[in-house]
């Protein structure tokens, strides 16, 4: 076929499900109304930790109007999102783990009279110790919140060394040590979650949810019910917003598929804000250790970083956000070695898991903030060390991660040009300062949730004599805008318009799997499974067009809705008139494209956790004015540079940038997932401190500064048409770009987020008293992390695999006889 | 104990039943099935349930619906003219205003109450208006930049 420029790719344009979520016709999951719909609550645990001793449902039963009560008897499977962590009831079998845990689900005629139910159950609680902080966890081995993990309360704990970090220190001028926090906090989507499930007329069980990851949703339900996958649809509504808080299979998916299926009724379940924050899966708090080797010259020669993360009560993606603490370090300079060791502890509070930045985030913090102390110490300018280490294009990191693309020196010279950096870094008046900080993320984790060989996104195309292209593919459309991406991805191939194009996503009866809205992944990978798809449609078209026109299908033209030689344009027809043509040729006209990531370079244990086809690239400058009196900050203005490969709709693209920068800006200064002990006279309990919105702050319309987006346009091949992630990546800079702004302001060091007003003064005090301008942890508390595998890095010849570990070694033999 | 009222949404009457204890929000999205008007907290915190009460706009999770009875409420599905979209809501279809679109209904009524008594706002006074809904998703900066950009629209229209 023959070249032509990008129609609808690059130019901003309205998103194709724009009319509908501005005229509210978007149905999310809680607009959904069906007949003789029944309604489901949940009762929760008011203990953080309790053996159940009994529960009496008898009363609620017998309340007119409650058609079921369920409890953990009732469904006794466990389920989970990874497979190693497959540690959730749909509601508590024995034991309850935090405060909001289920134990028992009330369905009834009306949403009141099941919440009026809920009071009649009657459940004895044996209370047990509380495990509250990762201390607390590291200290008491028992009781253990779970029958399973490494140890006592430690989930997970991981250790990979990459070259030697020894001789990285040795032949290093300096070394700093740094201790870094980060507190946890929550995804906050305006739309709570919500679910109805059904029976089909032919019996079949449908579920409607607000769920980023129907896939995984319905391998849940089909496990938990024992039910064949081929019997159970789940679609994905359009969503509220998830930011990742949707990305687990939930409780209340299952409790109102059983209940649907034990009543014959549709059943709706939606989630009170409150429960959303016992839902949480939210971003982990972390504490960390960074020792850095560096020359004179800002070179880095080592890199050790240690991490310990509260999990919270269960598993979640808990395995996978451990390993994503320790994995992107050495995507954005260059790292001759590395040493990584994470520990992921349980504790009595609401599961936490992923949200924007899953599990990188927090060392992002430490690293920009220590690489800010590494410049100050050598007089450098920040900006221009972190130009000097760039990591290059092409390269393979000492952790045998594949970099394609990288904007990073073009995003630091932007935001460096634009801020005014030059004239305003250590320039500025006291109270005023600019910070730098940079970042990347993932274009899709390069590995699937569960182990198999199948592709992670499909595409399939229906085409007919009407013109209209359907597009389906499993997608969960969360707001990031991906029927969009499809739609466009489509239209653009086919040379049509984007109305001539219909998208359905989402289903698991109708569309082709595809794994999820997490990771960055679906622009990328269902772009280019739908680019596939459509180019195998072009070629499907083009045969007989060709034949009929008497001219070679490499000059035939799709474009603005026609079909035709380059060399003669007016002898074409329109594409509707072409698809008739093969229509009549081929019969029913359809074509299937998919995508799979390459295979990882890294064999290591663990290797699986960081690979991606592409990495995006941020840098940001903010500035801020600090008020010395009250610790007050003004963000003056956000410079953010994205590099992106292509932005395929620039409208779209800037609302995630900036989006991100929000949520970013939120989680520096005030998000914060608080808790607290009740006093011992009422249970000594630990409870949410603000599970509200009210409580949780987040910035709103008067809060949000001014931000200046550039985003860097340098094509990878490994993205459709060129384009790498922008979902998740920009939030990354702000919170250490934030802390080294303060910095040049008033010279005190918060090395922990959220950056409070208290803080800053509590640094000023401690500055005038003469002692270290530094607000952040004490210490690291000595973690049991094992013996590091040793994996040889490139430059040593390594290939991959580690040289210790014998688990793998011994698989390796198995696989070679 | 049901009660018989009549609430006029977007100039249609409508005659329900409600308790005495039901909100606004509740009888718009269960009774009269107008489920564009959204819920994000049912207390008054996030902005969603925003609707207009005559041309102010309240949050109607706060509001008892026995309080509107005769009253005049506009919801987002009273914005549109016919088959086209109201300036305000083709402004945020285009600049990317509507990211999940959650919020958007309670922003949008919002803005039009706004843009109803002042035509021209500052950037500040938009700020200011929108300051009780929360968006999750864009970073507020589009808004802002839709409702600029309908209230230059409107204007145009009056002329």
């Amino acid at each position: 076929m023959s070249q032509r420029p990008l129609h609808i790719i690059g130019k901003a344009r309205r998103r194709v499900d724009g009319r509908a979520k501005v005229s509210g016709e978007t149905r999310f999951a809680d607009d959904l109304i069906l007949p003789r719909m029944l309604f489901c609550r949940l009762l929760r645990s008011p203990l953080p930790h309790a053996r159940i001793v009994s529960i009496d449902v008898s009363r609620a039963q017998a309340l007119p109007g409650v058609h079921l009560v369920l409890t953990g008897a009732d469904l006794p499977t466990t389920f989970g999102i990874l497979p190693v962590s497959q540690d959730e009831h749909a509601l508590c079998l024995d034991k309850v783990r935090f405060v909001g845990d289920p134990v028992a689900a009330v369905i009834a005629q009306t949403e009141l009279l099941a919440e009026e139910a809920l009071a009649l159950i009657n459940v004895k609680y044996e209370p047990l110790t509380t495990i509250a902080s990762p201390e607390e966890a590291l200290a008491q081995s028992e009781p253990r919140i779970h029958d399973y993990g490494d140890s006592g309360n430690i989930h997970k704990s991981v250790a990979m060394s990459f070259g030697s970090v020894e001789q990285g220190f040795a032949e290093a001028d300096h070394i700093f040590d740094d201790t870094f926090s980060y507190a946890g906090n929550t995804h906050l989507p305006l739309e709570t979650h919500a679910a109805v499930a059904a029976l089909d007329p032919d019996g079949k069980l449908t579920i409607w949810s607000s769920t980023q990851t129907p896939h995984y949703v319905h391998r849940s339900i089909a496990k938990v019910l024992a039910l064949p996958p081929s019997r159970v649809r789940v679609i994905a509504t359009p969503q509220g917003g998830g930011f990742g808080g949707k990305t687990d299979p939930f409780n209340h998916e299952i409790v109102i598929c059983k209940a649907a299926l034990v009543t014959g009724r549709p059943v709706k379940i939606c989630l009170s804000r409150e429960e959303v924050f016992y839902c949480h899966r939210g971003r982990h708090p972390v504490l960390m250790r960074l020792r850095c080797g560096v020359k004179q010259d800002g070179t880095l020669t080592a890199l050790h970083l240690q991490t310990l993360l509260d999990g919270g009560a269960y598993g979640s993606y808990g395995v996978a956000s451990t390993f994503y603490t320790g994995a992107l370090q050495t995507v954005t300079y260059h790292l001759p070695s590395y040493r990584f060791e994470g520990c992921r502890v349980f504790t009595n509070k609401p599961p936490c898991g992923p949200k924007r930045g899953h599990g990188t985030v927090q060392p992002r913090f430490g690293q920009e903030v220590q690489l800010d102390k590494i410049a100050v110490a050598l007089g450098l300018d920040p900006a221009e060390l972190r130009l000097r280490i760039v990591e290059k294009p092409g390269a393979l990191t000492a952790n045998f991660l594949k970099i394609r693309t990288i904007g990073l020196a073009e995003c630091i010279r932007s935001v460096v040009r634009r801020s005014g950096w030059a004239d305003k870094h250590r320039k500025l008046p006291y109270g005023r300062g600019v910070g730098i900080a940079c970042s990347s993320y993932l274009s899709g984790a390069g590995m699937p949730i569960y182990y198999n060989d199948m592709a992670h996104s499909g595409v399939q195309l229906k085409l007919d004599r009407s013109g209209l292209v359907t597009a389906f593919c499993g997608a969960a459309e969360v707001g990031q805008g991906s029927d969009d991406v499809l739609c466009a991805s489509v239209a653009e191939v086919l040379g049509v318009e984007i109305a001539d194009v219909k998208v359905v996503t989402g289903d698991t009866d109708l569309s082709p799997v595809d794994l999820g809205s997490y990771s960055s992944r679906v622009t990328l990978m269902m772009g280019n499974a739908a680019i596939q798809a459509a180019e195998r449609a072009r070629e499907l078209v083009a045969g007989p067009v060709a034949a009929k026109l008497g001219v070679p299908v490499e000059q035939l033209v799709f474009s603005h809705g026609r079909v035709f030689p380059a060399a003669a344009p007016e002898t074409g027809m329109s594409f509707r008139e072409a698809v008739i043509i093969a229509e009549a040729v081929h019969g029913t006209l359809g074509t299937t494209g998919s995508y799979k990531p390459p295979k990882p370079a890294a064999l290591f244990k663990g290797g699986g956790v960081g690979p991606s086809p592409t990495y995006s690239y941020t840098a940001a400058v903010i500035e801020v004015e600090v008020d010395p009196d009250t610790g007050w900050l003004h963000i003056e203005k956000i410079w953010i540079a994205h590099d992106i490969g292509r932005a395929l709709n620039p409208t779209l693209t800037r609302g995630q940038v900036e989006g991100s920068v929000y949520m970013g800006l939120g989680e520096a200064l005030m998000e914060e997932q608080a808790f607290r002990r009740l006093p011992p006279k009422l249970s000594g309990a630990l409870v949410h401190r603000t599970p509200s919105i009210l409580e949780y702050k987040s910035l709103t319309s008067l809060e949000m500064p001014d931000i200046d987006t550039e985003l860097i346009e340098d094509p990878d091949p490994s993205g459709p048409f060129g384009g790498k992630e922008v979902g998740q990546g920009p939030l990354l800079p702000i919170m250490p770009a934030l802390a080294n702004a303060i910095f040049d302001a008033v010279g005190v060091r918060i090395d922990e987020v959220p950056i409070t007003p208290e803080k800053i003064l509590k640094g000023l005090a401690n500055l005038q008293a003469g002692k270290p301008a530094r607000v952040g942890p004490k210490g690291f508390p000595t973690v049991p992390y094992p013996e590091p595998l040793q994996v040889p890095t490139p430059w040593q010849g390594g290939d991959g695999r580690a040289v210790n570990d014998a688990v793998r070694s011994k698989d390796k033999r198995a696989k070679n006889v | 104990m049901k009660q018989p009222i009549s609430l006029i949404v977007n100039g249609e009457r409508h005659d329900t039943l409600c308790t005495p204890n039901l909100t606004l929000l509740e009888v718009l999205r269960e009774n009269l099935q107008l489920t564009g008007t959204k819920h994000g907290c049912e207390l008054g915190e996030c902005g969603a349930c925003a609707v207009l009460l005559g041309e102010e706009p309240v949050l109607s999770c706060l509001v008892l619906a026995m309080e509107c009875d005769g009253l005049p409420i506009t919801t987002v599905e009273g914005m549109k003219r016919g088959a086209e979209l109201h300036p305000l809501q083709a402004a945020f279809a285009d600049h990317g205003a509507a990211q999940c679109g959650y919020c958007t209904p309670g922003i949008l009524v919002t803005a039009k109450a706004l843009l109803d008594r002042n035509p021209s706002p500052t950037r500040t006074e938009v700020r200011e208006a929108l300051s009780g809904n929360l968006c999750r998703c864009t970073g507020y900066l589009q808004i802002f930049e839709a409702v600029e950009a309908a209230a230059g629209i409107l204007r145009e229209e009056k002329q």
